[in-house]
């Protein structure tokens, strides 16, 4: 078994919560001088905005409790949980960003985070000066950032601004750079933030397999995303967050399963969006309240064989009049590639009216999605399509269709989807 | 399992995160790993100053040329205040140069923390590093204005016959390393104290502009010495008083040059650089939790 490269024990790290209770000397202090000038007490904006899911008596919060695991030397970990679950805290303890209330974390090797792309760029400074600022921020000597900087330069595809001020740069283009050194940063150990997965789709798919070769070259990598199909097709373990508590800790799959789990919904066939607020897009008029897969047979899962029908039915509340209603679909490979966008459809021609509940169905022949996993996107919105009342995409954090295999045929194992052809014999 | 315990337990870690390190153990060595960083950062500070502007680093000769007219006006030809028979530009350029040095490192190090939560909230580096690229970014525009005072004070050295240099002048290089750290001292203590109360920094901005006026920088000490003997001390307890007037003697000859003085300066820089340092290592590790 490799060696143990990252342990952390009993790491607790503690928030001080609103004003109630008798505070430190220093607290009161500020709190009466606030009180003095008419002001409001500071510390009670700090307590509103900590006080997400019940109302609690006590001045302070527990963001991590009694952290414990190990890190094995190559092994890629994602830390998974819900908003608020202590993943960026502890990436926070773990980086140094800040420390812990209590415990300790012990490291071999070195350890780099990339919690951010392009940390300390300086608009006045050109892209060759920012190269070398950014690595050395991030821990790499001057010499090691020399021998890198063609490689750099090239990864980074800006050689024609390179002796320009970032501040001329366009945003892409400073994040390509931002990320070109970050990639080309070499730690034992590496930390990863899903806030790296903002960029547009090709530079999502960059950093993803930038985490894959990283890995691959048996070094060590922590990742924190949203995005489960990222995480299972990354990561080897998991670790599931709860309420500052570790939940689970096993192989990515389970943790990723019991996570879906704590939305209180049988995921497994039926999702309710209905109450999900992350959503891209959706200020409209009509908005998606349920959506469900399920067989031929009636059967509720996400889960198909190859050789099955694929049905889905969507549920939608009218909020507000439309004049008719378009649908749109598309299926996506992990983690961003767009397969098929053929699904768009007029669903209502004529006006639909305030409370009116909408119901249809998307029928996919089997054999047409190859195995693997799939997502999906959908949208819906007025029939002139002038504008998406609804969107619904991979921020929420839809289950994955999963397609296995019925025989251990090669060809139909590999690829994406079927198309329809015809063979003839011409002899 | 047993058998890799053992293994484990033989092989060192590298690196320990705890919440409470020993006071002692100041980081010194992992400052000196990120070196380049530093010399980068004073680039960056230094460059990114005069960017865009024509005169360039021109520039910080006219600042001191300005304010020592002003001085030599108003508290010279207007309030007639004593520069012990030495031409007034002279005398101002002498305690105006080393003064800005001591202003500028504390105005810049005594917002660290704050100015830079963006950077420290995202990566870890020795947050020393930065207050240290300061001090020698400082230097660097130290040193071009004590060209500017060099040439001035070459020009009086041979057309005035009042100015009298000797050999304390070998000490000068002291005299600018204790003034640096000096606002490095102030400036991290400051920093420290200002992550979650935000009051000391309003303090600062109008603090060291008093402090120049309880330092000899417009008038002599040996003025206050003849003229208010009481308020001496005062001037002494301030550390910058020593060393302003040991630069001022070594230069000029004029002022009071004081073994003392200039082993209290000595002292207090010291003790107050490493409080500070010890401040400063032991806020840098939660300050983002409430900056």
């Amino acid at each position: 078994m490799s060696k143990v490269v990252l342990k952390a024990i009993d790491i607790s790290k503690q928030y001080r919560l609103g004003q109630v209770g008798t505070g430190t000397i220093s607290h009161d202090l500020n709190r009466w001088w606030h009180i003095v000038r008419g002001k409001e007490d500071p510390y009670l904006l700090v307590g509103d905005a900590n006080d997400r899911s019940k109302k609690s008596n006590i001045d302070y919060v527990w963001s991590l409790k009694n952290i414990n695991f190990e890190v094995r030397q190559g092994d890629v970990l994602g830390i998974i949980g819900k908003n608020g679950a202590g993943k960026s805290t502890l990436l926070k303890i773990l980086s140094q960003v800040t420390s812990a209330t209590t415990g300790k974390v012990k490291i071999r090797g070195r350890i780099a985070a990339l919690l951010e792309v392009g940390t300390g760029f300086h608009p006045e400074l050109t892209g060759r000066e920012n190269i070398y600022l950014n690595g050395a921020i991030l821990g790499m000597t001057k010499s090691e950032i020399k021998g890198k900087f063609d490689e750099i330069v090239n990864f980074s595809g800006v050689e024609n601004y390179i002796d320009t001020p970032v501040k001329r740069y366009s945003s892409g283009m400073m994040v390509r750079l931002g990320f070109a050194v970050a990639a080309h940063l070499e730690p034992e150990i590496l930390i990863v933030d899903e806030v790296l997965a903002v960029g547009d789709a090709e530079f999502q798919k960059k950093c993803m397999g930038k985490i894959k070769n990283v890995a691959g070259e048996g070094r060590t990598v922590l990742f924190v995303s949203h995005n489960m199909q990222a995480m299972s097709s990354i990561c080897k373990t998991g670790i599931l967050l709860k309420n500052g508590l570790i939940d689970e800790i096993s192989d990515i799959n389970t943790c990723i399963k019991k996570y879906n789990g704590l939305f209180g919904e049988s995921v497994i066939g039926e999702l309710s969006i209905k109450d999900r607020l992350n959503r891209t897009q959706s200020s409209g008029n009509v908005l998606f309240t349920n959506v469900q897969a399920f067989s031929n047979t009636g059967k509720k899962t996400w889960d198909f064989a190859f050789n099955e029908d694929i049905n889905f039915d969507f549920n939608c509340e009218v909020r507000d009049s439309s004049e008719g209603l378009l649908f749109y679909m598309a299926i996506l490979e992990p983690i961003t590639t767009e397969i098929i966008t053929n699904f768009k459809e007029i669903v209502k021609k004529e006006t639909i009216l305030k409370g009116d509940k909408i119901n249809f169905s998307v029928s996919i022949p089997a054999k047409t999605l190859r195995t693997g996993q799939f997502l999906l996107y959908f949208a819906i919105g007025d029939a002139k399509h002038q504008k998406w009342f609804d969107v619904v995409d991979n921020n929420i954090n839809l289950p994955a269709l999963n397609i296995s295999a019925i025989d251990m045929d090669q060809h139909y194992n590999s690829g994406k989807v079927s198309i329809p052809y015809k063979l003839t014999v011409n002899n | 399992m047993a058998t890799n315990k053992f293994e484990e337990d033989n092989e060192p870690w590298d690196l320990i995160l705890e919440p409470r390190t020993k006071w002692y153990s100041l980081g010194l060595s992992n400052i000196l790993r990120f070196k380049d960083l530093l010399f980068l950062f004073v680039k960056r500070d230094f460059v990114s100053v005069y960017k865009q502007t024509i005169l360039g680093p021109v520039w910080f000769f006219i600042q001191p040329i300005i304010t020592a007219l002003t001085f030599a006006i108003i508290f010279g030809a207007l309030a007639n205040i004593s520069t012990e028979g030495v031409p007034p530009i002279l005398f101002y350029m002498c305690g105006i140069t080393l003064w800005n040095y001591f202003s500028d490192t504390l105005n810049k190090t005594s917002d660290t923390f704050i100015a830079n939560a963006s950077i420290f909230g995202k990566v870890y580096f020795p947050r020393m590093i930065v207050p240290l690229s300061l001090v020698v970014s400082n230097l660097i525009k130290f040193g071009i204005q004590f060209l500017l005072f060099i040439i001035i004070w070459l020009y009086f050295l041979f057309t005035n016959n009042s100015i009298h240099p000797n050999s304390t002048i070998m000490l000068v290089p002291i005299l600018i390393l204790l003034m640096g750290f000096l606002g490095l001292g102030f400036g991290i203590v400051i920093t420290s104290l200002t992550t979650k109360y935000r009051d000391l920094k309003f303090l600062i901005s109008f603090g060291v502009q008093l402090l120049m006026y309880a330092s000899p920088i417009v008038f002599p000490l040996s003025l206050v010495s003849e003229k208010y003997p009481q308020y001496k001390l005062i001037l002494l307890a301030n550390p910058i008083t020593g060393l302003i007037e040991a630069f001022k003697y070594a230069f000029i000859g004029v002022g009071e040059f004081n073994w003392l003085y200039l082993s209290y300066s000595f002292l207090f820089t010291i003790i107050l650089f490493f409080v500070g340092l010890i401040i400063f290592n032991k806020v840098e590790k939660s300050f983002m939790d409430t900056v």
